[in-house]
């Protein structure tokens, strides 16, 4: 399981995905990832072992968000790696998820 | 001539076909009034005029056309019917254009309206619309259309420097391993992503969601200097699962009007001019015509299609528009068409005509001084010659439909005017003719038909009566027939009063009380001056003085016209004209030692003239050929009639017809074909029966050129009597 639960309550679902959101898995990703979208309550996605991310995964990103919004959870997605924020950048979806983004200390060079 | 003048003779060419056609279509409406394509014809005709007439500055015109081109616009969206009142109004209108594009053309732009025009067009005006004219303001030269959906990323981005890149995955386009990722992260080694926007409306419920397919849509507000074939070519791999437009920047515009400006175009297709500047790629223009052709017949124009698909600019398309155009008017004339001074072609028809006498000379050198070797080349260019004049003659072959169209109008006008109901079928339009005999037919057919109309079809009230059940119509066909078009107007009238015919022609003196004629010749009596057998004159025709200058004029054409009738069932008028005026293929025969032309399609056959194998009947002047009897002449003795004639060894009949009738010419020689340049007879020769004219012969001799139909009635009339 590439997807590991970091903490889980009553209230909050903390989720690490520890595998690329790519093409090739987004349809598990998709399968793993929805049940913990309950109504009303909060589901933090750990990006920061996400190594690799191409459109598919951003659709599903934006898919996540979107059905979050629509059964009113707290959808966040926290600690982006590298690769995320510059997928997100380039699609310029930063605003969209609206999620703090920890900007690197060399995001200068990036 | 200036450029001006020309560009002004073109469009008052132009014009003048638009509204000819526009005539036709409007006639064409009577019968069919829901033909959309026939709508839109009209409407274009009114559309171009009023362009074309806006470019010259012709403000009158444009204001006219445009509230003709108003109405059909609205006729051709279906919000208003067509019917036959507004057909009128139309047709006048389109003779009201032509009017104003006249007075416009030779007097410009300074001169105003004349008062009756002004008038003319101010009623037409208020006919069409029930509105005048001067309420009316001119149109917006043109529509601002928005790019909304642009708008709503350029709120925040200044966007007049910036391509617009729009993308449009299809659901297979992951799967295909095209990443839209990719395209931006090349995109950015090109220029600069200002900003992206991704459109996400497609994205279906988290049920119907398949993660592998690709719901989005991108638009990308770019900023590089790239050209726009570079840009694409980013997306090169992806075309098949993606739809890309790119939309040039704003401030590119300016730059692709003034190249357009200056463009040099060979091609009238709008896609192409819009490639050539740059502002499309091959793609676009592809997309946009697939999509105009899965449209079918409802299409857009393509330019429509382009602006909608936001790849370009609406105002670039409305200036290649109008680029096209100009080309479109360049080409036109120019592929399809020269336009030739009917002067020069009838130099280059003479010189061709000369060509032939001095050929058929250096023949008769050849022959005399026996140079068996020449002869070979001689032979060659003779065939060249012929060709030659073939081709030379054919340039001035036009169909006659365009002649027989333009009456089309003529029936209608009259037959409302006299308030029958008659209809006008064109058959064989497409046979040809010399130009300057289409020219000189023209009035003889008008006379004819204003004939058949007037006296020929009956009003519905007598065809009723009469037992008729079908509606007044005048039939024109032309067709070819041995070297001849035969032109025939046929009706289905009331045909001819022979007695009334008779009668009248007594009472004129034309023909004594103890008569021999046949019905046939009764019938042509009405081509005989001062006959007309309706006794009031009309203003259309029946002054009595129509129909003999009508034989006169086809007469004039070296062509005949008869007449034939049946009381109750119609009359059919016959004219017989030669193809053409200059050369035709002759067969020389001698006799008595002079030459003799007979134009070679009317030869039938020749034999030998012996009594002793043919059954010949010296008193009536009568052979029996074969069980055919028919009468003959002697040439010799009909054109030398003083001289005795000598005794000849041995006599050749040549079997001439025309039309139905046979009859033998007896010569003492034959010579053959020969390519017969017709020279006109003086005036002396006017009244000279039997001949058309005259030729000269490659040693400088004249041979006379028969005028073989008259012959042969000579011929049965000797034979009769």
């Amino acid at each position: 399981m590439t997807i590991d639960i970091k903490l889980q309550n009553d209230s909050v679902t903390q989720l690490v995905i520890r595998d690329e959101m790519t093409i090739y898995n987004v349809l598990e990703q998709n399968k793993t990832l929805l049940p913990y979208l309950e109504a009303d309550k909060e589901l933090q996605i750990d990006l920061s072992e996400v190594t690799e991310i191409d459109s598919a995964g951003v659709q599903l990103l934006i898919v996540l968000k979107q059905q979050a919004q629509k059964v009113n959870n707290q959808f966040s997605l926290v600690h982006h790696s590298q690769s995320v924020i510059d997928v997100l950048e380039l699609f310029d979806l930063a605003a969209f998820f609206g999620d703090p983004v920890i900007m690197p200390a060399d995001w200068e060079a990036s | 001539m200036s450029d001006l003048d020309l560009a002004l003779e073109t469009f008052k060419q132009e014009a003048k076909e638009l509204l000819d056609d526009m005539e036709d279509s409007l006639l064409a409406l009577e019968d069919t009034p829901d033909d959309s394509e026939t709508i839109n014809s009209v409407f274009r005709a009114m559309h171009t005029i009023k362009g074309s007439s806006g470019l010259f500055g012709f403000s009158d015109v444009v204001a006219f056309t445009h509230e003709a081109e108003t109405i059909l616009d609205q006729v051709r969206n279906g919000e208003k019917p067509i019917d036959d009142r507004l057909i009128s109004v139309l047709l006048d209108c389109k003779d009201h254009t032509s009017k104003l594009l006249e007075h416009c053309i030779q007097l410009g732009n300074e001169h105003g309206l004349s008062e009756g025009l002004s008038v003319a067009g101010k009623e037409l005006v208020f006919q069409l619309t029930g509105k005048t004219q001067d309420e009316e303001a001119l149109p917006a030269v043109s529509e601002d259309i928005q790019l909304a959906e642009m708008e709503t990323i350029g709120e925040s981005v200044d966007l007049s420097d910036k391509w617009i890149i729009s993308l449009a995955f299809k659901p297979d386009a992951l799967r295909m391993g095209v990443d839209p990722l990719s395209f931006l992260r090349y995109l950015k080694t090109l220029g600069d992503i200002e900003t992206v926007l991704v459109l996400t409306e497609d994205i279906p419920v988290v049920g119907e969601f398949d993660p592998e397919s690709c719901y989005m849509d991108l638009k990308i507000a770019y900023k590089s200097n790239a050209d726009k074939q570079t840009i694409e070519d980013v997306f090169e791999f992806a075309s098949d699962d993606c739809d890309i437009n790119i939309l040039p920047p704003n401030s590119n515009v300016e730059d692709y009007l003034s190249i357009l400006d200056e463009l040099e175009s060979d091609t009238d297709r709008l896609g192409d001019i819009l490639i050539n500047i740059g502002v499309l790629t091959k793609n676009d223009v592809a997309k946009a015509v697939q999509k105009q052709n899965s449209a079918g017949k409802d299409s857009k124009p393509i330019g429509e299609i382009l602006v909608e698909q936001q790849v370009v600019q609406p105002e670039v398309v409305a200036k290649a528009v109008k680029k096209q155009q100009q080309v479109k008017q360049k080409i036109a004339k120019e592929a399809n068409y020269i336009r030739v001074d009917s002067g020069k072609l009838g130099q280059l028809i003479n010189l061709v005509g000369e060509l032939v006498i001095s050929g058929a000379a250096m023949d008769l050198m050849v022959e005399r001084h026996g140079l068996t070797d020449v002869e070979e080349v001689a032979v060659t260019m003779n065939t060249l010659v012929s060709d030659i004049r073939d081709t030379a003659l054919d340039l001035r072959m036009v169909p006659i439909g365009e002649t027989f169209t333009r009456f089309k109008r003529v029936v209608r006008d009259v037959s409302k005017e006299l308030g029958k109901d008659i209809e006008l079928k064109i058959t064989g339009g497409e046979t040809e003719l010399d130009k300057t005999v289409v020219e000189r037919i023209n009035d003889p057919l008008t006379h004819l038909i204003r004939n058949s109309l007037d006296h020929g079809i009956e009003t519905p009230l007598q065809r009723e009566q009469a037992g008729k059940v079908d509606k007044g119509c005048i039939q024109l066909n032309a067709y070819h027939q041995s070297g001849h078009i035969v032109i025939e107007i046929i009706d289905n009238g009331a045909g001819l009063d022979s007695d009334k015919i008779v009668a009248k022609a007594i009472a004129n003196g034309l023909i004594s009380e103890e008569h021999n004629l046949s019905q046939q010749e009764i019938f042509n009596l009405i081509f005989e001056a001062g006959l007309s057998t309706k006794q009031q004159a009309s203003d259309l025709s029946g002054r009595g003085v129509g129909m003999d200058v009508v034989k006169r004029n086809i007469e004039g054409l070296r062509g005949s016209v008869n007449i034939d009738s049946m009381a109750g069932q119609g009359t059919t008028i016959t004219i017989h004209l030669p193809l053409t005026l200059a050369i035709i293929d002759g067969f020389m025969v001698e006799a008595s030692n002079e030459r003799y032309i007979i134009p070679l399609t009317m030869v039938e056959e020749c034999v030998e003239m012996n009594s002793g194998e043919w059954d010949v009947d010296e008193t009536q002047h009568y052979v029996n050929l074969r069980g055919v009897a028919m009468p003959y002449l002697r040439l010799g003795e009909y054109f030398n009639s003083g001289i005795s004639q000598q005794e000849q060894s041995r006599e050749s009949l040549v079997v001439v017809r025309s039309g139905k009738n046979k009859a033998g010419f007896v010569v003492d020689q034959l010579h053959g074909e020969h390519q017969t340049v017709i020279k006109p007879l003086g005036k002396v020769f006017d009244n000279l029966a039997g001949l058309t004219g005259a030729t000269v012969l490659g040693d400088g001799n004249v041979a006379l050129i028969l005028d073989v139909q008259g012959l042969i009635q000579k011929a049965v009339k000797s034979g009769r009597y």
